[in-house]
């Protein structure tokens, strides 16, 4: 008792940190700014939800998560080490992405899922029919040519092929948004159980905000490359303190409403 | 063929200027510049041959065969002018190309060790690696643009950038290499290529002249199977940074 009043406690260093990210691109004509100065934090094992008005640079921020592209300027750390000092094949496999469109390899399905584990030799581990099964497709699906599937079906197959290569973080930039509320649940789902039983951590763009509600997590409110507000999801979604963060989330609860 | 004969072929030129003018078609100038130099160069050329076969050496022939290189990889470089160091990709591509079809035709006694020889038989596999390197670089950038988002994913499951890439390059080689098997298909049916003609009317016989036309078509093949080859693995590291991310900048938006 005494001790733990004298020693400070040790704080549990993030999974990720995010310190002042700034990223332009060119849009044909001059070099806009898609990131401001983000600086953020992941603890391990939370859900993050991301949200925020079409083009404030949601999905550009799971790019540099992944690595597919650099910052202009600033750092992330991903357990304690900055990313550029990891290998990036390693790392791209332990912070999986699923992209916010489902782009599939060429090939059957049952290849899109093991292309991962393909990669290390790992194939014989894993079993595509079951990661089918866990994102709700009927695992006869398997031997189909993945680019003749719906958007639904497709988006869910992206799921399982990051899956496959048993992330420890999970990049979802709005991977329900071609499904049915059902289908959607159940991804919700299984996100939360591998939380709940593996410490997964999480990062999900949605525009759905009762979706960010059911997941419960935290929740960044993104608006023109800035980060405006974060907190814990009930927090920022009843009481969003900044008037960018407060328009865009009544804007989105109105039109919740009106559907 | 005559100096006069020769001075007559120029009416074709004269018809192709009166028909451009007839239609506005706005060709007069560039016509004139070609035919000028194609006159020009050819008959430089014609000179420096007649040089090059008397000394029989080989140090000239070796610096020919250097020039047309040069030339044909800065023609050919012109198509990805947005690759980084592409002109010395294209470079070395043609020259590997060209090496390697000289050490089999030498190497096999195909061809006899002589200017006549090599001088011309060289320009048709220069040439043909030119061709072949512009249309490969063109559908390389082209490809990779519309795959882009595949190679996005390939990469993000932890794949290399060679390993992401490959679909794309044997798409890009395949397609450098068809149109040379295609023509092998229907030559003789649709035309009498270029050398089998240019022998024939020279008064060498037939029989002869399909000789040299199969040995050079056969080559060619190979030659453009191998400029395609090499330039394509030359080329993808530069369309990659480091970190096995995309480098977007290299690539052209319209392709
Ligand atoms: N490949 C690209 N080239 C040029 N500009 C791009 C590219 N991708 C995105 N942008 C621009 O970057 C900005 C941020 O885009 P981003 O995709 O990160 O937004 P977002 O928040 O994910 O939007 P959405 O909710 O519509 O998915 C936008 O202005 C967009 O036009
Ligand atoms: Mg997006």
């Amino acid at each position: 008792m005494t001790n733990s009043n004298l020693l400070p406690v040790p704080e549990q260093e993030p999974l990720f940190l995010l310190d002042d990210l700034w990223k332009s691109r060119f849009d044909g004509k001059n070099r806009v700014n898609v990131l401001e100065g983000v600086s953020a934090s992941v603890e391990a094992g939370r859900i993050v939800t991301v949200v925020g008005p079409s083009g404030s640079g949601k999905s550009t921020l799971m790019l540099l998560l992944n690595r597919l592209e650099e910052p202009d300027s600033g750092r992330i750390t991903y357990l304690g080490r900055d990313l550029r000092e990891w290998n990036v094949l390693d790392l791209r496999r332990q912070v999986g992405m699923v992209f916010q469109q489902p782009v599939m390899l060429s090939g059957s399905v049952r290849e899109n899922v093991l292309y991962g584990p393909r990669l290390v030799g790992e194939e014989r581990d894993s079993d595509p029919e079951a990661l089918l099964g866990r994102v709700g497709l009927d695992p006869s699906l398997a031997d189909r040519d993945a680019r003749e599937l719906s958007g639904g079906q497709q988006q869910r197959v992206a799921l399982a092929r990051v899956l496959a290569n048993y992330p420890a973080v999970l990049l979802l930039d709005e991977p329900t948004s071609a499904l049915d509320e059902n289908a959607s649940r159940m991804i919700e789902e299984l996100v939360v159980g591998l939380q709940r039983e593996k410490g997964l951590t999480c990062i999900w763009v949605t525009h759905d905000l009762s979706q960010a509600l059911r997941l419960d997590g935290e929740t960044w409110v993104f608006d023109s490359g800035r980060l405006v507000e974060s907190g814990s999801t009930m927090e920022v979604l009843s009481q969003p303190r900044h008037p960018a963060a407060r328009e865009y989330l009544k804007s989105r609860l109105e039109r919740g409403e009106a559907r | 063929m005559s100096i006069t004969a020769l001075l007559l072929t120029l009416v074709f030129i004269g018809l192709t200027i009166l028909l451009s003018l007839w239609q506005r078609l706005g060709l007069e100038r560039d016509l004139l510049i070609g035919t000028v130099r194609a006159a020009l160069q050819l008959t430089l050329v014609g000179y420096v041959l007649l040089v090059v076969f008397e000394l029989r050496e080989w140090p000239f022939i070796v610096l020919m065969v250097m020039v047309m290189i040069l030339v044909a990889a800065q023609n050919a470089a012109r198509r990805g002018s947005r690759i980084p160091g592409v002109f010395w990709r294209v470079l070395a591509a043609i020259t590997v190309t060209e090496v390697m079809a000289m050490l089999v035709m030498l190497g096999l006694d195909i061809i006899p060790p002589t200017p006549q020889y090599v001088i011309p038989i060289s320009g048709m596999v220069v040439g043909n690696a030119m061709v072949v390197a512009g249309l490969l670089l063109n559908r390389l950038q082209s490809e990779m643009e519309a795959s882009r988002q595949q190679i996005m994913v390939a990469l993000s499951l932890g794949a290399t950038a060679r390993q992401a890439v490959l679909p794309v390059l044997r798409k890009t080689v395949r397609a450098g290499t068809i149109p040379i098997i295609d023509n092998l298909k229907t030559v003789g049916l649709v035309q009498l290529p270029g050398m089998m003609t240019g022998l024939i009317i020279a008064g060498v016989s037939p029989e002869v002249a399909v000789r040299w036309q199969l040995l050079i078509m056969f080559s060619l093949t190979a030659v453009s199977a191998i400029c395609a080859i090499v330039l394509a693995f030359l080329t993808y590291p530069a369309l990659f940074t480091a970190a096995h991310q995309l480098r977007t900048d290299a690539l052209s938006r319209s392709g």
